[in-house]
């Protein structure tokens, strides 16, 4: 009998005491962020969408080959002894042209790793995490800053010298004493340099963090 | 309020489809508003927002929004249900439910019908829900809807024994069963409530009415009927669109009119409780509206707090708790009354 009071008291007694935890919540301001009107800032290390100076790139692949998932596509076409592609802002020279550079975001893993072996510290993690697509296509993101027509007109560029120079190879090789290669390596004039303001059109997805204005001409 | 309008119409017919239809005005948007306000008086107890973007201040909108997407759902009947049943439980139950306003005083000017009986007219009609579940349990031919029907049956008829005790407390200190006259009695400042007299015991015979009231209405801690862990839904498993909206309404309804059957009985109903301070027959109608919102909120309240009960624990609280301590009441307060 005694434990049935004790009962009922204790019942009582822990059902307001719940009561007045409850009540005291109801004052507490809520931990919710309501999410897309306000932003939690993220860690400095975070690692979101992947973006690509190619300002800076240098077509080493290094990336590539570091990717474990393979979602980086590079393809690069040497440049003539003629072209100066300039340097980059780590101060390395520029040798190559780099005439694909595309990532599937949709396949990227955010581990990062192939961010570390790159030279020229172009390719790095933003804090842009918001990039959903109605496509999958369109998650490919194409970071080369060449055009469409200036693509082609530097493969076959390179293409052409590259069969001249196998010509002129394989004369040295059929004359026992070559004479000093002409100066002017074919007739090709004066290659103009890709344009800055091509770089809109050449990128289906243009969806890039910073916009690629610090171009050296 | 009969009066006048009888003063201006002369169909019979016409003056009490009025009568009937004014506490649906009530409890139309009253059920819009509770639904929104248990979502943020849950989000709030949890340290969350609750629905904050229909409608701009805090998702005011959002159970507007629910209400039209309830609407235009498509209203699914299971193939092996009874048809007819499945089709009327909804009815009978917020029937059963909205019964019970008929005899609730709004104001001193208005009560949908002043009969002598009216508190039992309400114990009366309010089991009438327990028809409309079983019909709804059974009828949907599914198990879980039958276990929470056959639960909810057996809870709402025990707990029915200590509310009809608890109230019988308040019958035999007023010596009437007219819901209109017992506030009456209550008029002026509020130790005059029936909350405050003979205490403990009718204070006592509150708090078992408001706990046998919750488990009435299914509501937390007593919604083993509903026992979404275990039962889905319980009974409304198999109700879809309107139709479930229906239940939903029943249930708020419910909640409000328990809430304002307490608040009539044991806290002046539309009394003021500050003597002749904004009292009259519309500052009637916005004290008993906001003592029985304070009821539901506290309902509100205890079913963010506790969790549910287990049937055996519910079951030695209506009949080993409940029931003896009303017995207690009764006869403390009718030894009070003798001496």
């Amino acid at each position: 009998m005694n434990q049935y009071f004790r009962d009922i008291f204790v019942s009582v007694w822990s059902v307001l005491i719940g009561m007045a935890v409850t009540f005291r919540h109801l004052f507490i301001p809520a931990v919710t962020i309501q999410y897309p009107d306000v932003k939690l800032k993220l860690p400095e290390r975070a690692r979101n969408r992947l973006y690509v100076n190619m300002d800076d790139c240098i077509g080493c692949l290094q990336c590539e080959i570091a990717c474990p998932v393979n979602c980086i596509t590079i393809d690069t076409v040497k440049s003539l002894p003629t072209e100066d592609l300039g340097i980059t802002s780590t101060g390395h020279k520029k040798r190559l042209w780099v005439t694909q550079f595309d990532i599937d975001i949709a396949k990227c893993c955010y581990c990062g790793l192939c961010v570390y072996p790159c030279p020229t510290e172009c390719i790095y993690m933003t804090d842009v995490y918001e990039f959903s697509e109605f496509k999958r296509h369109d998650l490919i993101y194409n970071y080369v800053t060449l055009t469409k027509d200036e693509i082609p007109s530097i493969k076959n560029r390179t293409a052409e010298y590259e069969k001249e120079q196998a010509a002129k190879k394989a004369a040295a090789a059929a004359q026992p004493k070559p004479p000093t290669p002409a100066s002017s390596t074919s007739g090709s004039p004066a290659i103009p340099k890709p344009s800055v303001a091509s770089d809109g059109q050449s990128k289906t997805s243009t969806v890039t963090t910073q916009p690629p204005s610090e171009k050296k001409a | 309020m009969e009066q006048v309008l009888r003063d201006i119409f002369d169909n019979h017919f016409f003056i009490y489809t009025i009568m009937a239809i004014i506490p649906l005005l009530w409890v139309l948007p009253y059920a819009l508003f509770a639904v929104w306000l248990e979502r943020k008086v849950s989000a709030h107890m949890q340290d969350r927002l609750g629905p904050m973007r229909v409608g701009g201040w805090h998702g005011w909108a959002q159970t507007l929004a629910d209400i039209l997407k309830l609407i235009q759902k498509e209203d699914i009947v299971p193939k092996a249900a009874d048809q007819k049943l499945h089709f009327l439980a909804p009815f009978v139950v917020f029937i059963g439910s909205y019964a019970a306003f008929a005899t609730i005083p709004f104001s001193s000017a208005y009560i949908g019908s002043n009969i002598n009986i009216g508190l039992f007219y309400i114990i009366a009609v309010s089991s009438i829900v327990v028809v409309g579940i079983l019909m709804a349990g059974w009828s949907s031919n599914n198990k879980w809807s039958l276990f929470g029907a056959m639960r909810a049956a057996a809870q709402i008829v025990s707990y029915e024994i200590p509310t009809a005790l608890a109230l019988l407390v308040v019958i035999m200190m007023t010596g009437t069963l007219n819901l209109q006259e017992i506030n009456q009695i209550q008029t002026g400042w509020f130790w005059n409530w029936l909350l405050f007299q003979k205490f403990p015991f009718v204070f006592i015979a509150f708090i078992i009415y408001f706990v046998a009231s919750l488990a009435e209405t299914n509501r937390t801690p007593f919604d083993i009927p509903e026992a979404e862990s275990e039962l889905v839904a319980g009974y409304h498993t198999e109700y879809s669109g309107m139709k479930f909206a229906l239940f939903f309404l029943a249930e708020y309804a419910n909640m409000f009119a328990v809430s304002a059957i307490g608040a009539t009985l044991f806290l002046g109903g539309w009394n003021s409780p500050f003597g002749n301070f904004l009292s009259g027959p519309v500052w009637g109608v916005f004290w008993f509206l906001s003592k029985g919102m304070f009821f539901v909120f506290v309902q509100m309240w205890l079913r963010w707090t506790l969790p549910r009960l287990r049937v055996d624990q519910l079951m030695y609280v209506s009949w080993k708790v409940l029931t003896p301590w009303a017995f207690a009441c009764i006869v403390g307060v009718g030894l009070w009354m003798m001496i």
